[in-house]
């Protein structure tokens, strides 16, 4: 801590800080543009001038840049000296020359940092008469819109894009006063976080395109807590609603988690909500008009003269949905709802999380490990924002090497001077990944070669760990390198999870960690689903017996919660399923096979309209919040699950209290919220901003007077503006606004520093306590895989914007779609006579012909390994099989019109 | 591990250019480190850097096109349209600026009958502004090729051209 003097007041205030961020920590207001809590200084905007005094007596003082000026012991400055102001003023006056004063049509308008600052320093007319330069803006793919003509060169867009984000096609083009950030030519954005332009930039040249379709300023948006679907990471999100519609996600602030930043398929993912695939209505088989009344009626029924009713819960529903389901059926009768190999995987990952006495970090811890290793995961893919959190922990040398040579970290061209001064990260993956161009070694394998490689660089950390044998020389070197960096580190991670859907390389990675000598290592597992892990913890049995107890008759009835199964299972054994099920419930929200075979449909809400707690990779229980009343019929999940008469619970809260209840593992999911008993009695949190507009005009093309406000009896929030919004924690506020501050940077004014966790926390309750005890070494080494000729085994490889079921269905994202085609190795390639984009046909081991598509070729992909699009339904035939024949397809038939789907 | 991408023809480049390009790069360690280099030969062999020749030597040195781009785009002396055999530019910095810059690139304008950055019918010249060159103390000056000429007077194209 350091004591400083800040126009005559003192203050104390964190010692080399650097004087801009400490003054916002402090609550001060004081502008600037290019500097970013993430990215550190780059003193390029010179907005933040202030004044600095050399002692006590000085009363002159000298200009200073705050975010380039250490906070020194008796330091004295003034943010309000008329010199300080008049500078800031001009600047802002000579940065904006250019700028073409279009806020009225420009989408950043109402949370434009640009508008703050401007407002803040007080330049409220123009006098630049000259000419302007103008630009030509870019088409840069589906989700961001380019408008250069605003810009006012602050670079904070190619230091997230290329240096924080490792994306380089973004550069800055030109020089002098003729700059230009965008690519060498028209084209999508390559970076997988690209979305975060639309934040970082302070002004409105990047904005969200998928938002610019159905636009509407922040002020009209309704908004509430939510967190995002799409990974197990659960970052924190604010989805905006207008006229039923989600319109937009935006980055809500976590200190642990996301912080400022989410990746594409978190941002741009939501269009599922809105898409024609909604089910609006219930439905029953045979009948063609149905009411909420009558499915629920007809649901009462089922159950009520079922033999037996079974329920088949789901990775991607809440804790309470699937408490709901589980309570209405039994214990006995319910089944998580996953195929055998992944419930195998989750169940391995469980034990460890909780018993294995390693800690599992939150992102935020990720960022610090010395060292990585990565085993089975390409995480940009499997857990896109995780990717992010370790591009940054490879800097940590660096930052140490800037450490010892007294360079504040903040200190960001600096350090990045001090050249490619890496962290290890080393990644063992089945073939390349977006992470290698930082990695220090890779490592590419079939799963079981992986796990063998984990096996034996935990033997070289331990040498009680298990062994594996014929391990080649080169391995085994790179393994002994690999012991040796992770040896050296005192906070080494290890990085796995279920995309290799090994349960060997989940053990192997265990393995490693546990040999680690370091004290403050960590473990952390990527998940498939976004409650995988809440899900896994309830103890449910597997699909397989689900299907069983239904063909042996045990039951009769299914109710299926938000569950595609044939994403789970091969179609034959869906098919004899449902139709062995004489009766089948389905609720779910988008048209899917399953929803198609079903006897009662009842509709369900998205995350965006209703409530629930999920549980996150890293094991903490966090709760999202109705943006807006589900449009009726439709209804939350667990609120189909418990209006029939004989439920114990009408709300919410009561549900979650019963699940916290029922498992001890997860008792702690009540605190997944923060507490709400500080904010004033009876009024509730507004959902809407005070500037919400049009309330009693927007229906009146329905009806002339106004419609009362929908009530919300489940949370603690209101679809209205009114209500109480002081005493409410940042992690709860639905909209980050302060005064002066319309922007989403409002949130400095909610976190306990600049960068830091959130006043009042940050959300979400740790389910998993680090335990003293460990479990035994894992022993269960694989043979090494050898490729069979003429046999090929499928991988199935997440993407980002390929993989997950409900952002699949949203349009912005399947223009980003991989291609449709299977990766094979290059030598494969040529024993089969394939060229890139020729066709192949696929076919089981019994030569029955099954797909064909377009081969492309991927160097690093081991031999006898088919890489194919994990999730996408075009593949979903090969998914349950372990090997599969190729043959060169004749190239004049078009290909493949005999895919099911 | 990872293998060094090999590939036989950069699309565009001559194999001189190649040749040259890659001689360049083996005094440094990182690859980009070369890009001026490189540019440069190719302005060496062509005049200018076409689009095509700017991802073919992005290839080449292994960074993005747009990287290159960056590059290229921030040195005065590297053009990315065709100029003409000899490039005339005039400084424009402020102190060439307040003792006629402006007057005496209109000057050579019409003389060559040209817009800035056009090249003459006779395909021999293209002007261009440039910041200081260093020599305010001979203000203004303009350098015609590789030559300096100091104290240029309202007769610029005299002193220029030799007329
Ligand atoms: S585009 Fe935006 S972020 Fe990039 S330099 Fe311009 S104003 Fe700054
Ligand atoms: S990393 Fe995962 S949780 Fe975070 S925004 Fe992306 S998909 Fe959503
Ligand atoms: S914020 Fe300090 S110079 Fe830009
Ligand atoms: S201003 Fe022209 S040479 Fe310096």
């Amino acid at each position: 801590m350091a004591r400083i003097e800040i126009d005559g007041q003192s203050y104390d205030v964190q010692d080399g800080d650097n004087l801009l961020s400490s003054c916002l920590s402090l609550g001060l207001d004081l502008p600037y543009f290019c500097w970013h809590p993430a990215m550190g200084s780059a003193g390029a905007c010179r907005q933040c001038a202030i004044i600095q005094y050399k002692d006590a007596e000085d009363q002159r003082g000298r200009l200073v840049m705050a975010c380039m000026t250490p906070v020194k012991e008796a330091m004295r400055i003034s943010i309000d000296a008329e010199q300080a102001r008049q500078f800031r003023s001009d600047n802002i006056e000579l940065l904006m020359t250019n700028h073409p004063h279009d806020c009225p049509v420009c989408e950043e308008g109402g949370e434009c940092h640009l508008q703050d600052m401007t407002v803040m320093t007080g330049h409220t007319f123009r006098r630049y008469r000259g000419r302007k330069r103008t630009h030509n803006n870019q088409n840069l793919g589906p989700f961001i819109n380019h408008e250069m003509n605003r810009c006012i060169a602050c670079y904070r867009c190619v230091r997230f894009y290329d240096e924080y984000a490792g994306g380089k096609d973004l550069q800055v083009l030109g020089m002098h006063n003729n700059v230009y950030f965008g690519r060498f030519e028209d084209g999508a954005l390559e970076n997988e976080f690209s979305g975060n332009l639309v934040e970082v930039c302070p002004t409105g040249v990047f904005t969200d395109k998928t938002f610019s379709a159905r636009y509407t300023r922040k002020w009209d948006l309704q908004t509430a807590p939510s967190i995002c679907i799409h990974c197990s990471l659960g970052c924190n999100t604010a989805p905006g609603e207008r006229y039923g519609e989600l319109r937009r996600i935006i980055n809500r602030y976590h200190g642990e988690i996301n912080g400022y930043f989410l990746c594409d398929r978190g941002r741009f993912g939501y269009g599922f909500v809105n898409s024609q695939k909604r089910i609006v209505m219930p439905g029953i088989k045979g009948q063609t008009e149905t009411t909420a009344e009558i499915a629920e009626n007809h649901f009462r029924n089922l159950l009520k003269y079922a033999k037996s009713v079974i329920g088949i819960g789901s990775p991607r529903a809440s804790l309470e949905a699937n408490f709901a389901l589980r309570s209405l059926v039994g214990e006995a009768n319910f089944f998580l709802g996953l195929e055998d190999a992944e419930h195998t995987l989750l169940n391995a990952i469980v034990e460890i999380l909780f018993n294995g006495g390693i800690r599992s970090p939150s992102l935020r811890e990720t960022e610090q490990a010395d060292a990585v290793l990565i085993m089975g995961e390409d995480v940009t893919h499997s857990a896109p924002r995780l990717a992010l959190s370790l591009r940054q922990a490879v800097r940590n040398a660096s930052f140490d090497m800037a450490h010892k040579m007294h360079i504040p970290l903040w200190q960001d061209a600096a350090i990045r001077q001090l050249g490619p001064i890496r962290s290890p990260l080393f990644i063992a993956s089945i073939c390349s990944t977006r992470l290698d161009d930082v990695a220090t070694g890779t490592y590419q394998g079939s799963p079981d070669d992986i796990a063998r490689f984990g096996f034996a660089i935990a033997h070289c950390l331990d040498e009680s760990a298990a062994e594996p044998v014929d391990l080649s020389e080169d391995e085994k070197s790179l393994a002994r390198s690999i012991a040796k960096a992770l040896k050296q580190a005192q906070r080494p991670l290890i990085v796995s999870g279920t995309s290799c859907l090994s349960v060997a390389v989940i053990q192997a990675a265990y393995n490693v960690a546990k040999a680690l000598p370091a004290q403050d290592k960590q473990l952390t597992f990527t998940l498939p689903e976004c409650n995988s892990l809440g899900l896994a913890i309830m103890n449910g049995r597997p699909l397989q017996q689900a299907f069983d107890s239904i063909n042996d008759g045990l039951a009769d009835t299914v109710v299926i919660l938000e569950n595609d199964l044939y994403r789970r299972a091969s179609h034959q054994s869906v098919d004899g399923f449902l139709e062995k099920a004489a009766h089948v419930v389905v609720i779910d929200n988008l048209e899917n096979q399953t929803v198609g075979r079903a006897e009662l449909v009842l509709p369900a809400a998205t995350f965006a309209e209703s409530e629930g707690t999920l549980v996150n990779n890293e094991g903490r229980a966090q709760r999202y919040f109705p943006v807006y009343p589900a449009a009726d019929p439709i209804r939350g999940s667990w609120q189909w699950l418990t209006r029939l008469e004989n439920s114990q619970w009408r709300h919410h809260h009561a549900l979650t209290a019963a699940c916290a209840s029922a498992f001890p593992y997860l008792a702690a999911i009540v605190h997944a919220a923060p507490q709400t008993d500080n904010i004033i009695k009876g009024s509730k949190i507004p959902r809407q901003p005070h500037r919400y507009s049009g309330r009693t005009a927007m229906h009146a093309n329905i009806k002339v007077s106004e419609p009362g406000q929908p009530q919300d009896m489940e949370t603690p929030f209101a679809f209205s503006m009114e209500g109480a919004m002081a005493h409410v924690q940042p992690a709860l506020l639905p909209v980050i606004w302060a005064p002066g501050w319309n922007s989403n940077q409002a949130i400095n004014k909610f976190q306990q520093e600049t960068g830091g966790h959130l006043r009042d926390g940050d959300a979400g309750a740790r389910l998993i306590k680090p335990s003293g005890s460990h479990l035994p070494w894992f022993g269960h080494i694989p043979p090494a895989f050898e490729p069979e000729p003429g046999l090929w085994r499928i991988m199935s490889l997440p993407h980002i914007f390929g993989s997950e079921e409900l952002s699949l269905q949203s349009t912005p994202l399947a223009e980003r779609l991989p291609d449709l085609c299977v990766l094979l190795n290059p030598q494969d390639a040529e024993s089969l006579g394939v060229d890139p984009g020729d066709p192949i046909e696929i076919c089981d081991p019994a030569r029955n012909f099954l797909l064909k598509f377009p081969v492309n070729i991927e160097k690093t992909l081991p031999r006898g390994l088919l890489g194919i699009t994990a999730g996408r339904p075009e593949f979903q035939p090969l998914k349950f099989l372990d090997q599969v024949t190729l043959n060169k397809a004749n190239p004049e038939q078009q290909p493949n019109s005999e895919a099911p789907l | 591990m990872k293998e060094p991408i090999e590939k036989p023809d950069f699309e565009g480049l001559s194999l001189a250019e190649i040749r040259e390009i890659k001689a360049g790069m083996s005094h440094y360690e990182d690859k980009t480190a070369a890009s001026i280099e490189a540019l440069k030969i190719i302005q060496k062999h062509r005049r200018w850097v076409s689009d095509e020749c700017l991802v073919a030597v992005a290839e080449l040195l292994e960074m993005s096109s747009a990287q290159l781009e960056g590059v290229a785009t921030f040195y005065n002396l590297i053009y990315r349209q065709p100029v003409g055999k000899t490039v005339i530019h005039y400084c424009n910095s402020v102190t060439c600026w307040m003792l006629g810059a402006e007057d005496i690139s209109e000057r050579l304008c019409r003389y060559l009958n040209v817009e800035l950055g056009e090249i003459s019918a006779d395909g021999e010249y293209t002007v261009l502004p440039i910041v200081c060159l260093g020599a305010c103390d001979h203000a203004p000056v303009v350098l015609v090729g590789d030559k300096l000429k100091l104290d240029v007077t309202e007769n610029a194209v005299n002193e220029i051209f030799g007329r």
